[in-house]
Order: structure tokens, then C-alpha cells, then sequence
């Protein structure tokens, strides 16, 4: 039995808020997290499998042309080595997020420096490893003089596909009618998703069907371009990933190593291991593009804005059709009649370009709260009031109503927690020994997305309850939010509800990706148990509104019931579907924010340390205080890592990345992390979904990394629009000392 | 050869190549272990070798005669967890949890080390006696990376249980 | 990681002479391993050196310090002597990698340690350091964490440790031992090389030799300042460093010896820096001058020419902490 919710209208019922239970927005402590501090959640290369066999990837060290010849004598007499595999099925590519079908296959067709070739399966991994790097290969490389492998040498710019220009009024007029105008280019370079478990994959095959144990993000669409590749049936794969060792977009779509396991397992009759090497992470999957940005901001004299432009140049592989929305928050979120907007892509021959966490906002809103905070000093306005004046009332393309946006109240909460002085903002004017101290700070937005679910919740004949889907949980924590939402409904603590997630075989969730991951599986998780409360009505006899459920009994009428006295032995399993609908085109609908940070410049070397940092951020309704806010801890990380270090450093000459491990790719550490104040201003946005709730898993990264950018200017006086802000970059503009 | 792996002993005779990180993880079923990035870049495969931290990934099984080993499955377990497990589980100091077992080993012995009277790049006076701060602790822990980004919590998590022991 | 004979010596003349036939010594691993995965380094035989002793710091009789090769970082540094008597020490090796690391890394090791050029860490790049004669690649490739100093066209990669730049500051000296029981003792700042025409060589090192420690004179007091310029605040190789012992008195420089990483083949230590300080009242023209002479023949390869003025202003951030003048 099932009960389904399409989102053609907002959702005002607000059912959480009259539940009884009062689990939900409780900083509940994570359900899975003894198992995960004690060691004993298993991620997917650590199940066990007798007799299986260890693959290890080989790839390609060219850039473009074919593989000639795969010399397997090479390998083939060293000990263990069971096989080299280069099959028609394996994949060159990671599937892009949501793809649902095979990505581009062609292992022996070189498109980059890095993409996968080979497979070398041996008994062992220690036999793997070395054959893997010993197989010789022999490759056909196409003349590099016609091979694209640099952003600046792209030969033609096409309108990004997915991505949506914008050309209204006449910009270039505001701009030069424009009381303060602001007209600069900004850069940043290439992140790597880095999530700290490599991509990993166990692949058994009993003839007709395939089980994979592996370290995937949605395995909803994951499962069609398994079946898709290996050319199978969706029906006989089977995928399981009950934890992720993080995922940051880089395992939205099945990777290299997945493919490969599956071709060997199938090849060998036994099951088979394949665990990328960091540096495989690093130059075999994705990387989220470098970016030049061009943003026009265009006022009148009372700072509010008439014309704003920002349009971006992004780069991927030819075929694929990801482009960085990088204009993504800008077409929503500040006013300007005359507007153009624009991402324009390039092809070339680099790694695969796909999601890494916030694709679009994460980049595109540094710049423009950098170039925001240009304006706040051209115009002398105080960057807080420069955002509060530019605040539209309806969606300035679109003209359609914002849903819930708190982005008010979080500037200015956010402001009084912080301390935030708006008025004075001359630059280069505190000094501590040899350090300049600044602050600036910047708006958070990010898109909300709502996506089709569905969830199994069962109510146990013992009282307790089961949440079944294949959703994930990527540290997002939603095991937890689950349960609790479950035990909301239904009147039980979350500790009573057994959730289980990551299983391909359970009802279809949304996958963990683009932050809609908790709204829409949550909301499938809700109505259920909506249809498992008119279940119980219906035994009681009484409308929804006079039942009450908490602490594991049914209230009615003043009579107080166990939940299995009422059962009496029997169980309730109801399937709730979300679907969204037309309030997704009713409404503009993002999560909004807002960040404030000091920094210490250092006057002699240009190394920045962020001494404070703070955000508020409004994400419709909190589903639980801690993990929520654990989540914008998380992004606020990530924007310390865009704004000083994280940097894919491409060889100019045959395009492989050269700082391909953690050692050289620099994602932040502890010391580089104060301790950072996370403020949830309270909201009900009863149009994103049924639960009112918004996304929140990469918020906290949309803006910051220009809060920094604009507190090393408040620092030290000098104004940088090249991300990261490393000291290479910063010390050519630094005073004398 | 022997080594003792929390407390029982094990036999290793196998591939000279196999790193304790491996052994470990293969050959003793002792997954909470984490294999991270494999060149001592990470921190995820901390594990405490006579008390010390050190990664398991950078270091053969081989080296290891006689050694005790303490991974995070012997500090404790769901049931009856270590004060800094729950501590971590109080103070959300993880998220997708890969490079929790490895945090919470390499803090067992920070604070053991700092007991100890080690110092660190960040101890103002060398020859003074620890005051392990926020800050102390922060760049004690900087060889456990945490891409989730949890080291605001991680922190709480480990002031807490240094002030309990206090 | 190619298979390989691993070997426990059972004393150092048997090291020794397993290291000659060709063995590859190990102690903490934390650098030989790393390259073996990457087969950077594939050596037939492994001699496993970590139970022959060599693992205490004991007083030399001219009230220096002699510090075993097989003493860890951490040892090393948490020494009440070291933190005492030598804090640049101290500073420098708890300024590198990190606690776990430094707690398997060994003085003799870390003394080894290899460069982290992008070029050499990737076996299928050329480079003359892994394969004499196959090419500098970083020449004109990814080069921001190259050498500025005292590279050619053979090789630009760096020495990218810290240990070793406090011990040219402290101008300590390298005990090795030969087979057949020779011993020599090389001064630290003769004991790396620069890339000449073999960038292959890191060091002086002959087969057989094995570092058995490191003596570093008495104490000579003064202000002790480890300097580690990065952008990632811990765990993170240096972008330019800087080892300083500076002594006052009566309001000139009474002893000055400095050294510094990160900017070429080998810690970079200039004999005409510590005279121009020696005796010298402190300016910020000495300054000046310490610089010219450390930069005179700098050359940047494009990305890492920035680590010239940033040399510059860091040298000077040093000098004026370590003389007391004003920031």
C-alpha cells in the first residue's frame, strides 16, 4: 500500500510541528555513531568476500590518441596475476551525477592524461599493485599540436549545456548611467572533491546477477548506468552502500573502479576488489572546473542595483554535458532589471569536469560576494546594508514569488553574533605584531532542489519501527534525520527506528547529491507514515487530527493504548512517494546565509589564518540542531580550502594534474579551522517540501571562500580576485615592511 | 612472527610488502582501520604501535615482531565505548565517519603525549610545562584530515575528554 | 611496490654491508615506503635497521649533543636537552609533517629524505633525478615548490625538509659509518648536494655508508627562531624556511648563523651571511644586505619566482625578531 504526495501546492499543514513526539529538530546524536567511532561500520572495500581477487586500475600516460597494444606477457608470468582486462564495458569516465546511463566506454580511445585503461587482477592486492604498474602499453598519440589541453586555448565557447543565459535590458548602459559600478574579472582554479574513503568496489557475479558493494552517492541512477554498461538487466545488479566515506560529488555517478570490478568479477567467476589509489582519485575521476567570471554590478546612488551581469567561462571533455552552473544563485539572488547571465564552455582535454559539493554556487558565489563587497566600498554603503537594500521582491527574470527566505534576518543575526561593524571598513588599519587582522563577510545562497522519492516504513508488530530505502547517507546524517522524522510520526524516539539505507534493492530514494537528499527522503519517510496514521484511525476509528502518538502508545479519546496492544500482533508497511511539483516553478526557492570572518594577513609572507568565522543560515526547517549544523560547519571548511589552498595544478604540456595526492593538493586541516559559530535562524518553508524543509549539505560553502577574500582586503589592503588567495599571489601588492 | 594485535597475538608470514595498514585490514578482519590515501598523507590508518601513533600504511607488518598494536576496535566498542568514542558521538566530530577511527586514535595518544611533556610548533616556551589549548590541540591533530570538515567538533570532542581527565 | 628481500642486519657492519651489495636501508619508512608504492624506489633488498641501536642522544665531552641516527623526530625533539640548549631543533622538526609521522621519522632518515617534485614522485614523467638523462620536467612545468637557488637545468627540485635546515643553522656534523668499520664524519653543510651534473646524488653518501648520528656542538645560546612559510598552516611542506640563531649583546650581534629550506637542492647556508651579521649592530639595511647576498644569484623558474621576494621579506620578519628590533 502506498500513499504519494505531488508538490503542486505549498504544503501548509505543517504536520511535523502538531506531532507530539518533539524528537524532530532535536540535536539528536547520529544513530550509526557508536558503529562509526568504534570502527565497526563497514564501508565497501572492507566486506568480506572468500576467494576474492584484488583489481588495480591501470591509466593512460597520454593525453589523446588509442592504446596500440596491451602487452599482457608483461604481467601475465608474475605471481597471482590472475588477469589483464581492458573490455569494452569498463568506463573511461565517471557517469555524471543523475546520468542513469553508461558514460562514455571506450577505455582504449585516450580523451585525457589519467583515464582508465586496464584492470590487473591478481590474487592479492600487493601482486595487483605492482603488475598494475609494471603492464607495458604501447600507445598511438594523436599530433598534441591539435590537442586542446589549456582553458586559454579553447578554440570555440559554446552556451553550457544545462546552464541558463540570460540577456535582458541593456547592461552596458546601466553600467555607464550607474551611480557605483563595479566591472571585474575574477578566476578560480580546480577542486578536487577528495572525499577521505577512495572510490572503492566489490563485485560479485553468481551468472545472473551482479552485487556490488560500493562507495556510491545515488544509487538510484547508479544502478541504470551500471546495468547500462555491463549490459545487463537493472533487475540483476545489485548495489549496496550502507556508509560513504564521503562523497562531495565525486560519487554521484559510478566511477572506474565499479566498471571494472564488475567486468572481472564476471570475467573470473569469482568476486573482485578495486580500490582507487589516492592518486586515481585525483586524476581518474572528477574535478570540478577552474573558472574566469566576469561580474557587472551597476547601482544608483542609493547602492540598490539596476543592472548586474556575471557571466563565466567553465571547461569540460568533449561529449560530456556538465557544465559548472556557476551563474546559479545569481539568477535569483540580487535585483537589476538590465541583466546578463551566462556560462559559456570550452572543451578540453583534462580529466572529466562533474559535481563537486555546490557545483555552480560554490564558485560562482565567491566571486560575486567579492565583487559585492567592491561595490559596499565604491559606494561607501556598509556591506551588510548593501545586501539588505538589494534584497528582490520577486524573482527578477522570472517575476515569480520567492518561497521562505530568511536571508534578512540571517544578515543581521549573523552581524550581532559576530560583532559586525558595517560602518568603519578602511582597509589595512589593524596590526598585531606581524599580522594584519581584517574582516569581511559575504551571503550564502544555494538553490533548492526537490527530488522524486520513495520510502518503506514499516510499524512492527513489537512497537518499534523500520525505515527502508536506498538512499544514502554520506555523512549527511541521515540515518538520523530518518529515524526521526519516522519517530516524529509516529510517537517513538528515534533510537526505536530501525533505519535502512543504501541497499539498491529498497524503495528508490533520491540519492545523496545537490543538497536535496533529506527534504525529498524525508518527506517520502513522512508519508508514509501519514499512511501508516490513517491506517491506525481507520483500527481507532478517528480522524488524524484526535490521534496522538508519542513515547510508543496511541492517544484517543483519552484512552491511551501500546502501539502492539493495538497492533495485536500485526504489522503496518506503507511506501510514500514525493514527487515534486508545480511550486518548483511557482516559487523561487533557494537556502540562504550569511558569513562572517576575521583573518590574519601575515605583513611579511601573505599567509592568511582565519582567527574567527561565523555563518546564519536559514534552511527552512531544521530537521536535527546538530547534524544540520554539522553540515555548515563542513561547507564553511570548504570555503577556507577554496579561498587559501586548494588548487588542481594541470601540466600545460599534456594536461595530467601534477599535485595528484594530499600531500600537494592541500585541503584544510585542523590548525587551519577556528572554531567556527553556526547560527540556524528558524524557518518553515512549506513550498520546498512537505517536511518545510530546505537543503542544507552544501550551503555552508556558497560564498564564503569571498567573505575571506574580502577580509584579507579589510586586512591588508589588497584586493585579489585570483582564488586561492595563496601567498605567491598576495606578495607583489603587500605594503613594504 | 608474532606481534600482538589488541592484545591477542597474531602470526604474520606473508608478503613482505604487506603494510600493517593492510595486515590489519585483510588478514585480521580489523576494518576500522582506515585506508585513506595510503602514503602517510591523511591520517585515516592511525593506530597506536607500543603507544605511539604512527600510520599504519607507511610501515610493513614485517617491522612489527613483537610489537602491541592498538587499533581503534581495542580502545572500544559500541556497547562500551571509550570516553573519547562517546565523546566524538556527543560532539558530532565526524560525519561520513572514515577518518574517525584514525581521529580518535591519533587524539588518544596526542593526549598521552602531551601528558608526556612533549611539546609542540605551537608551544610558545619550549622548556615550560604543556597547557594543551585549543590551539595546541588543533595543530596536535593536523595529520587527520577531515574532508567533511568536522574539526570544530572534533575539538570539542577532545577538550572535553581532557578536561574530564583532569 | 616491487617484491624485495627483506633483511634484519644484526648489527651495523652486517647493515652496512647488506646496504653496499645494494640493499636499501630502512628505518622509520615514512619516505621509502611512500616511493615504493610509487616505484619510485624499488630496491631488491630491504635492511630493516630499527633494532641496532643508534636510537639515544647522549653528551659529547665538548658539552655538545650527539644524536643517534635511529632517534625519532619526536624523540628528538621533546629532548629536554634539545629543547633547552638547541629550541631551533625543536622548532624545526615540530614544524614538519605530523605527530604520527614524526614519530616513526628518524634523524638519519629525515636526513634522506627525498625531494617531493611532482616529477619525480610520477614514474612516467622524465626526470634526471629518478632516470640521469631522461630531462628536467619541471623546468618548465608545475614549479611553484622549486628551487630558486643553486639549481641548473638538470634539476630544480628541492630538499624539502626541516630537520636538516635547523642542523645547518647549528652547523652540527654527520657521523657515518663505512664497511669494514671506516668511519667518517662529514660537516652537515657539506653532506647534500647540489644537482651539478648528478641530481641523482642527494647527498655524499657512498654505497655502504650508513648514517649512524648527528653531533651538534655545544650550545651557543641566543635567540633560536624556526621560520615555515606555507599556506596551509600544518602539515604541509614549506614554501620558503628559514633556521635562525641569533645571539645579542650590548646591542650588536654577537653570533648569527642562519640556513634555509625550500629553496634549493640542500638547506642553503652562506658563510658571508653569518660574517655580515657577526659584530654588526642590527638595521634593516643588515637586513637588506643578508638578503642580497642570500638572493644575489636566485633565478625563478616562472611559478616559484615568487619565492625570491618572499625569501626577501621572510628573512627580514626573522632578523627583526630575532635582533629585537620592531615589526
Amino acid at each position: 500500500m502506498s500513499k504519494s504526495i505531488t508538490l503542486d501546492q505549498p504544503d501548509q499543514r505543517n504536520l511535523l510541528d502538531r506531532m507530539a513526539q518533539g524528537t524532530i529538530g532535536k540535536p539528536v546524536n547520529r544513530l550509526e555513531g557508536p558503529d562509526k567511532v568504534s570502527g565497526v561500520a563497514t564501508y565497501a572495500a572492507e566486506f568480506s568476500a572468500p576467494g576474492a581477487a584484488n583489481g588495480v586500475l591501470v591509466t593512460s600516460t597520454i593525453s589523446k590518441g588509442e592504446v596500440a597494444l596491451i602487452d599482457e606477457a608483461s604481467v601475465m608470468g608474475m605471481p597471482g596475476v590472475l588477469a589483464v582486462i581492458s573490455d569494452q564495458r569498463m568506463i573511461a569516465r565517471p557517469a555524471q551525477g543523475g546520468a542513469g546511463e553508461a558514460p562514455v566506454q571506450q577505455v582504449k580511445q585516450i580523451d585525457y592524461w589519467g583515464q582508465p585503461v586496464a584492470v590487473v587482477v591478481a590474487e592479492t592486492f600487493e601482486q595487483a599493485r605492482d603488475a598494475a604498474k609494471r603492464l607495458k602499453i604501447t600507445y598511438n598519440a594523436d599530433d598534441m599540436s591539435d590537442v586542446v589541453l589549456n582553458p586559454e586555448d579553447a578554440d570555440s565557447w559554446e552556451e553550457g549545456p544545462g546552464t541558463e543565459t540570460v540577456e535582458q535590458g541593456a547592461l552596458p548602459q546601466a553600467m555607464s548611467e550607474a551611480a557605483y559600478s563595479v566591472d571585474a574579472t575574477y578566476t578560480t582554479e580546480g577542486h578536487n572533491s577528495a572525499p577521505m574513503e577512495p572510490h572503492a568496489a566489490l563485485a560479485e557475479w553468481d551468472g545472473t546477477k551482479l552485487t556490488v558493494h560500493a562507495s556510491l552517492q545515488m544509487l538510484n541512477y547508479n544502478i541504470d548506468e551500471l546495468a547500462d554498461s555491463m549490459g545487463l538487466d537493472a533487475e540483476n545488479v545489485h548495489l549496496l552502500s550502507p556508509y560513504v566515506g564521503g562523497g562531495f560529488g565525486s560519487k554521484l555517478g559510478i566511477s572506474p573502479d565499479v566498471a571494472a570490478a564488475s567486468v572481472a568479477a564476471m570475467q573470473l567467476g569469482r568476486p573482485v576488489r578495486v580500490v582507487l589509489s589516492r592518486q586515481q582519485v585525483f586524476q581518474s575521476v572528477i574535478r570540478r572546473t577552474e573558472t574566469t567570471q566576469r561580474v557587472r554590478l551597476a547601482a544608483d546612488a542609493d547602492g540598490r542595483l539596476q543592472g548586474f551581469g556575471h557571466e563565466a567561462k567553465v571547461t569540460n571533455l568533449p561529449e560530456e554535458e556538465f557544465a559548472e552552473p556557476v551563474t546559479q544563485a545569481s539568477a535569483f539572488l540580487y535585483p537589476g532589471q538590465d541583466r546578463v547571465l551566462k556560462v559559456e564552455m570550452g572543451r578540453i582535454h583534462r580529466m572529466t569536469a562533474g559535481s563537486v559539493r555546490a557545483p555552480g554556487e560554490a564558485v560562482g558565489m565567491q566571486a560575486l560576494e567579492a565583487a559585492m563587497d567592491e561595490l559596499a566600498e565604491e559606494s561607501g554603503i556598509g556591506p551588510v546594508e548593501l545586501r539588505l537594500r538589494n534584497i528582490p521582491e520577486r524573482h527578477p527574470s522570472d517575476d515569480v514569488p520567492y518561497s521562505s527566505r530568511r536571508l534578512a534576518e540571517c544578515l543581521k543575526a549573523g552581524a550581532e553574533a559576530f560583532g559586525w561593524d558595517d560602518k568603519d571598513r578602511k582597509p589595512a588599519q589593524r596590526r598585531e605584531g606581524e599580522w594584519w587582522i581584517g574582516t569581511g563577510m559575504a551571503t550564502a545562497a544555494r538553490i533548492h532542489n526537490l527530488s522524486k522519492a520513495e520510502a518503506s516504513v514499516t510499524l512492527m508488530e513489537d512497537g518499534t519501527a523500520v525505515v527502508a530505502t536506498d538512499m544514502t547517507d554520506i555523512g549527511t546524517g541521515t540515518y538520523t534525520i530518518l529515524g526521526q522524522i519516522a519517530g516524529e510520526m509516529l510517537g517513538l524516539e528515534p533510537s526505536d527506528v530501525l533505519v535502512r539505507l543504501g541497499d539498491s534493492d529498497l524503495a528508490r530514494g533520491p540519492g545523496s547529491g545537490g543538497s536535496w537528499g533529506a527534504a525529498s527522503s524525508g518527506s517520502a519517510v513522512q508519508i508514509a507514515c501519514e499512511a501508516i496514521r490513517e491506517e491506525l484511525c481507520d483500527m481507532l476509528g478517528c480522524e488524524d487530527e484526535d490521534l496522538t502518538l508519542k513515547d510508543g502508545f496511541a492517544i484517543h479519546n483519552n484512552k491511551r493504548q501500546s502501539l502492539p496492544e493495538l497492533l495485536n500482533g500485526r504489522s503496518i508497511e506503507k511506501l510514500g512517494k514525493l514527487k515534486p511539483g508545480e511550486t518548483e516553478d511557482d516559487f523561487a526557492q533557494a537556502s540562504y546565509g550569511a558569513f562572517f570572518t576575521e583573518v590574519a594577513v601575515n605583513a611579511y609572507t601573505g599567509e592568511t589564518r582565519i582567527r574567527r568565522m561565523s555563518g546564519a543560515f536559514g534552511i527552512g526547517r531544521v530537521l536535527n540542531e546538530k547534524t544540520a549544523k554539522s553540515q555548515c560547519m563542513g561547507g564553511m571548511v570548504w570555503c577556507i580550502g577554496s579561498a587559501l589552498m586548494e588548487d588542481m595544478m594541470f601540466d600545460h604540456r599534456d594536461g595530467h594534474l601534477a599535485n595528484c595526492d594530499l600531500a600537494e593538493y592541500h585541503v584544510p586541516v585542523n590548525r587551519d579551522v577556528p572554531h567556527l559559530d553556526v547560527i540556524m535562524v528558524e524557518e518553515r518553508d512549506p513550498a520546498a517540501s512537505p517536511l518545510q524543509a530546505k537543503g542544507v549539505g552544501e550551503l555552508g560553502i556558497c560564498g564564503g571562500a569571498g567573505a575571506i577574500c574580502n577580509a584579507i582586503y579589510n586586512a591588508c589592503g589588497v584586493r585579489l580576485r585570483s582564488f586561492p588567495m595563496t601567498p605567491d599571489k598576495l606578495i607583489d601588492h603587500l605594503p613594504e615592511i | 612472527m608474532k606481534l600482538a594485535i589488541n592484545g591477542t597475538t597474531r602470526t604474520f608470514d606473508g608478503d613482505p610488502r604487506t603494510t600493517l595498514l593492510d595486515f590489519l585490514r585483510r588478514d585480521c578482519d580489523l576494518t576500522g582501520t582506515k585506508k585513506g590515501c595510503d602514503h602517510g598523507q591523511c591520517g585515516a590508518c592511525t593506530v597506536l604501535v607500543n603507544g605511539q601513533r604512527i600510520n599504519s600504511c607507511l610501515t610493513l607488518t614485517v617491522m612489527h615482531e613483537d610489537d602491541e598494536i592498538t587499533t581503534i576496535e581495542g580502545l572500544g566498542t559500541p556497547q562500551d565505548m571509550h570516553p573519547l568514542q562517546s565523546a566524538f558521538v556527543d560532539h558530532d566530530g565526524y560525519q561520513c565517519g572514515y577518518c574517525t577511527p584514525g581521529q580518535i586514535c591519533s587524539a588518544k595518544a596526542m593526549l598521552d603525549e602531551a601528558k608526556a611533556g612533549w611539546p609542540s610548533v605551537v608551544t610558545e616556551d619550549l622548556t615550560a610545562e604543556i597547557d594543551l589549548s585549543g590551539d595546541e590541540i588543533r595543530e596536535r591533530m593536523s595529520g587527520n584530515l577531515c574532508r567533511c570538515g568536522a574539526y570544530s567538533n572534533i575539538i570539542d570532542a577532545i577538550t572535553d575528554v581532557k578536561e574530564a581527565a583532569r | 611496490m616491487r617484491p624485495f628481500d627483506y633483511q634484519r642486519p644484526d648489527g651495523l657492519d652486517h647493515a652496512a654491508l647488506l646496504e653496499r651489495d645494494g640493499g636499501a636501508l630502512i628505518a622509520g619508512g615514512t619516505n621509502l615506503l611512500d616511493l615504493m608504492k610509487l616505484q619510485v624506489e624499488t630496491p631488491d633488498t630491504l635492511v630493516d635497521i630499527n633494532r641496532i641501536g643508534l636510537d639515544e642522544l647522549e653528551p659529547t665531552d665538548d658539552g655538545g649533543i650527539r644524536i643517534g641516527a635511529l632517534v625519532s623526530n619526536s624523540v628528538c625533539a621533546a629532548d629536554p636537552r634539545i629543547r633547552a640548549d638547541w629550541p631551533v631543533l625543536s622548532r624545526a622538526i615540530l614544524s614538519g609533517a605530523s605527530g604520527q609521522l614524526r614519530n616513526k621519522a628518524t634523524t638519519g632518515g629525515n636526513l634522506c629524505q627525498r625531494t617531493r617534485c611532482y616529477y619525480f614522485m610520477n614514474i612516467d614523467m622524465p626526470c634526471n633525478k629518478r632516470e640521469p638523462g631522461t630531462g628536467c620536467s619541471a623546468l618548465n612545468g608545475r614549479n611553484r615548490i622549486h628551487a630558486v637557488l643553486g639549481a641548473n637545468e638538470n634539476c630544480i627540485a628541492t630538499y624539502p625538509g626541516d630537520m636538516a635546515v635547523a642542523m645547518y643553522a647549528l652547523d652540527a656534523t654527520v657521523e657515518i659509518a663505512g664497511p669494514d668499520k671506516a668511519s667518517r664524519s662529514v660537516k652537515i653543510r657539506d653532506f647534500h648536494r647540489l644537482p651539478g651534473d648528478m641530481p641523482q646524488r642527494d647527498n655524499v653518501l657512498e654505497p655502504g655508508e650508513v648514517i649512524t648520528g648527528v653531533t651538534l656542538p655545544a650550545p651557543v645560546g641566543g635567540t633560536q627562531l624556526y621560520r615555515k612559510v606555507r599556506e596551509r598552516s600544518s602539515y604541509a611542506f614549506a614554501l620558503v624556511s628559514i633556521a635562525a640563531v641569533i645571539r645579542m649583546e650590548e646591542g650588536a650581534i654577537s653570533h648569527a648563523s642562519l640556513a634555509f629550506g625550500s629553496m634549493a637542492h640542500k638547506p642553503w647556508h652562506d658563510p658571508r651571511i653569518d660574517a655580515a651579521l657577526t659584530g654588526a649592530k642590527p638595521s634593516d639595511a643588515l637586513f637588506d644586505k643578508v638578503a642580497d647576498l642570500l638572493l644575489e644569484n636566485a633565478e625563478g623558474y616562472g611559478e616559484n619566482d615568487f619565492k625570491i621576494p618572499l625569501a626577501r621579506r621572510t628573512v627580514k620578519a626573522v632578523l627583526r625578531e630575532a635582533t629585537g628590533a620592531s615589526t
